[in-house]
């Protein structure tokens, strides 16, 4: 096939395919300012409504300016990104958006971490003639999870795109017209009396603050300085391998022991790790799959780790609620030992205990507020707060914490194995169960502990691994849209499948929607989940089964591993939800 | 189960009458608009349950439902009434006093935010140009045009249907 020939301010490339003017341009070095678009690497999802027309170029022969976003290189054109017109335009553009914007950048959760103030920066908007009528919406803030402030929309439809084609969840749509529009839930409900599953991936590409974490820091001071209270903290496994972004590190540092460090100066009285709930989780769940698989039981199970995913299926697939393992999610175990086995051990009476949990994810936030979730009352986490909030903590604490030393998580719920470290990544929670299973079901040991086929980004994907003279077919999603159509098709009987795992967002927890935000690098979810592979690699223990301190707990106060006292403490059950 | 909407509520026999329509669409989703406008014009309007009820039955998300619905200037989520006055406001009529005669139906009718009547019988909307100049001001009630409207023939005209609705 012919090249095509474009000249790109004076630039001459060629190229094999049609691709967009900004796509040309980028790859020739040229940045062309952009706000709505977004193309998430890897994956088929772009947005480019061209609403913002930010990226308008001036191409040669064409009387308008075209939003190179969309427009297309043809043979022989010629365009210029930076003609005084074109600079003209898109500064002229972004002021129409900046006038009905409030201006409280300063207390802003997305002040310097706004892609708006970005623009208005590398503008160089200095003052706006277009000061106008500005439309005031009201702030969504009846969630745990998430807080909307549609004031603050550019309509730029990102989250529209996660929430309906990534997601399928299908709340966010966007409502009325011209000046009065606005991406919102049906009838403009709160999320929370929507369909919303709180996965938070709109909060994840929103380019403004009009959708944000809830902010549970101020929670955090309180406790931690209410001298009656006992305050421990549980640290999920995919904040090591991605906070150190927030502090000038390389995506994918390895920060366990910084992080460690972080929390014990800010004073938490207990500072414990989600991966020792996650071999918890292990034994619970590879117990429950030899169970059915051994009693006839409802197969495939399902992993039940992630909130937002048990959400979407008690919505969507409310006929199938038996399929998901019983299992609590590790932050609900780690909640519910600490304040059993653990307040019982240090003599603490458990309503002196708030625990919180650092997560990757709004749905967390969401899940700890569980009625089904609750032991003797009590919740078993208290405050939830993502990766952000805790960079925001250490932050405000004055910690360097690229430089801080290591320590060692406290004793009791702070031991763990290489295959609980993985669990935040897609197919890591299948795979550390598979290495717990195998040596159960076979009672042989496994040798070889990494499961390559696995492992991957891929939509979805499938393998059989041989544990003895079974076969255990293993499917494994990750985003929703995939998981639904996984989903129907065990229901059609197009799959089947023994066991499946399931994470909500993309790449698994690494791609949280509390996440440090990726802006679409999605290489960036890559190398958070190499480390994380490395880190399974530098533990001398790899198999959940064989964390000693899983072994003292079942025998100093469990029992037995999916016995009476564990269903009491790390089972739960599943209702249906009305889908809106 | 779920307070926010009362779909039981809803008037069956019409809700059985739009399901019976949707049934005959071969293509839900495509044809969703077709599928608004027959449940508009048979239920009167759209209220959210009835939207609520519409997404569940094509299988799209009451988000999208309600995108179409408010995107449309066509699709109304509140009630009318029986008669709709619609007072033409294009340039002609506007340049004719059309304004004048807006106010004085609203005065006349107590129109209040929902573009209702006190009563529930009349409900009172602007449009732009009707195609009718030469009879401008102009303004539709229901099928109905009048024109050349002077604002001392507006009580004259709601007081005509007044009168036919109560039988004299």
């Amino acid at each position: 096939m012919e090249k095509i020939r474009v000249v790109i301010n004076g630039q001459e490339a060629f190229f094999d395919e049609p691709v967009t003017i900004l796509e040309a341009a980028k790859s020739m070095g040229i940045r062309i300012p952009a706000l709505c678009h977004m193309k998430l690497e890897g994956t088929d999802f772009e947005n480019k409504p061209a609403s913002c027309r930010v990226c308008v170029v001036e191409v040669e022969g064409r009387r308008n300016l075209v939003p190179s976003c969309v427009d297309k290189i043809t043979n022989n054109m010629v365009i210029k990104t930076n003609s005084f017109r074109a600079i003209h335009a898109r500064q002229a553009n972004l002021k129409l958006l900046l006038s009905n914007h409030p201006k409280d950048c300063l207390s802003c959760p997305k002040n310097l971490n706004c892609e708006l103030q970005d623009l208005a920066e590398e503008l160089g908007i200095r003052k706006n003639e277009y000061e106008g009528e500005r439309m005031i919406h009201n702030v969504d803030e009846k969630s745990a999870a998430i807080v909307r402030d549609p004031s603050k929309c550019v309509m730029c439809r990102r989250c529209e795109v996660m929430c309906n084609e990534v997601q399928t969840v299908g709340v966010l749509s966007a409502m009325k017209r011209g000046f009065e529009a606005t991406v919102t839930p049906a009838f403009n409900l709160a999320l929370k009396d929507s369909s919303c599953v709180f996965c938070g991936q709109c909060a994840a590409v929103c380019p403004t603050g009009a959708i944000v974490e809830k902010d549970e820091t101020y929670r955090v001071w309180d406790a931690l300085r209410n001298p009656d209270k006992h305050v421990v903290v549980q640290v999920a496994p995919a904040i090591r391998v991605a906070i150190g972004e927030l502090f000038d590190m390389e995506p994918g540092s390895i920060t366990t022991g910084k992080l460690v460090s972080a929390l014990k100066t800010i004073g938490f009285d207990a500072v414990f790790d989600t991966d020792f709930s996650a071999d918890l989780t292990i034994m619970e769940e590879a117990s429950e799959l030899v169970h059915r698989i051994k009693n006839n039981g409802r197969l495939p199970m399902l992993t039940s780790c992630c909130p937002a995913w048990v959400r979407f299926i008690e919505e969507n697939f409310p006929d199938m609620l038996d399929v998901p393992s019983t299992c609590k999610s590790p932050q609900m175990m780690m909640g519910a030992m600490v304040k059993s086995y653990y307040a019982k051990e240090r003599n603490i009476d458990p309503k002196d205990i708030v625990m919180v949990s650092i997560m990757p994810c709004t749905a967390k936030k969401e899940e700890a507020i569980r009625e089904e979730l609750k032991n003797d009352g009590l919740l078993n986490v208290d405050i939830v707060m993502s990766t952000r909030e805790l960079g925001r903590m250490i932050h405000l604490f004055g910690l360097d914490f690229k430089n801080l030393p290591e320590s060692e998580f406290d004793n009791l719920l702070g031991e763990s194995t290489g295959a609980a470290v993985i669990f935040g990544t897609t197919g890591g929670v299948i795979e550390a169960a598979v290495r717990t299973a195998y040596e159960w079901i076979t009672g042989e040991e496994l040798e070889k502990v990494e499961f390559e086929q696995l492992r991957g980004f891929e939509d979805i994907r499938s393998a059989t691994v041989h544990i003895g003279d079974k076969k255990l077919r293993i499917g494994i999603a990750h985003c929703l849209g995939n998981s639904r159509e996984l989903l129907n098709g065990v229901r059609d009987g197009k799959y089947d499948f023994d066991v499946i795992e399931i994470m909500a967002c993309p790449g698994g927890c690494i791609g949280g929607g509390g996440q440090p935000y990726h802006h679409g690098d999605m290489s960036i979810l890559q190398r958070r989940r190499e480390a994380l592979y490395q880190a399974d690699r530098e533990h001398k223990l790899r198999k959940s089964h064989e964390n000693p301190m899983i072994k003292k707990l079942y025998d100093d106060f469990l029992g037995d591993v999916y016995g009476e006292k564990a269903h009491k403490y790390l089972h739960t059950t599943y209702r249906k939800r009305e889908k809106i | 189960m779920n307070k926010i909407f009362k779909m039981d509520e809803l008037d069956q026999t019409k809700v059985q009458e739009i399901q019976e329509f949707i049934d005959k669409v071969e293509n839900k989703k495509g044809d969703i608009i077709k599928i608004l406008h027959f449940a508009q014009e048979h239920y009167g309007y759209l209220p959210k349950e009835l939207q609520l009820y519409i997404a569940r039955a094509v299988d799209l998300p009451a988000s999208k439902i309600n995108g179409i619905v408010t995107f449309y200037s066509f699709f109304t989520e509140k009630p009318t009434g029986k008669y709709t006055v619609a007072v033409c406001m294009g340039t002609a009529c506007y340049v004719k006093n059309a304004q004048e005669i807006l106010d004085e139906f609203a005065r006349l009718l107590k129109i209040g935010p929902d573009g209702l009547s006190e009563d529930g019988l009349f409900s009172l909307i602007s449009v732009r140009c009707i195609g009718a100049c030469g009879l401008a001001p102009v303004i539709k009630i229901n099928e109905k045009i009048i024109g050349h409207v002077t604002k001392d023939m507006v009580k004259g005209i709601i007081d005509d249907i007044v009168r036919q609705e109560r039988g004299d």
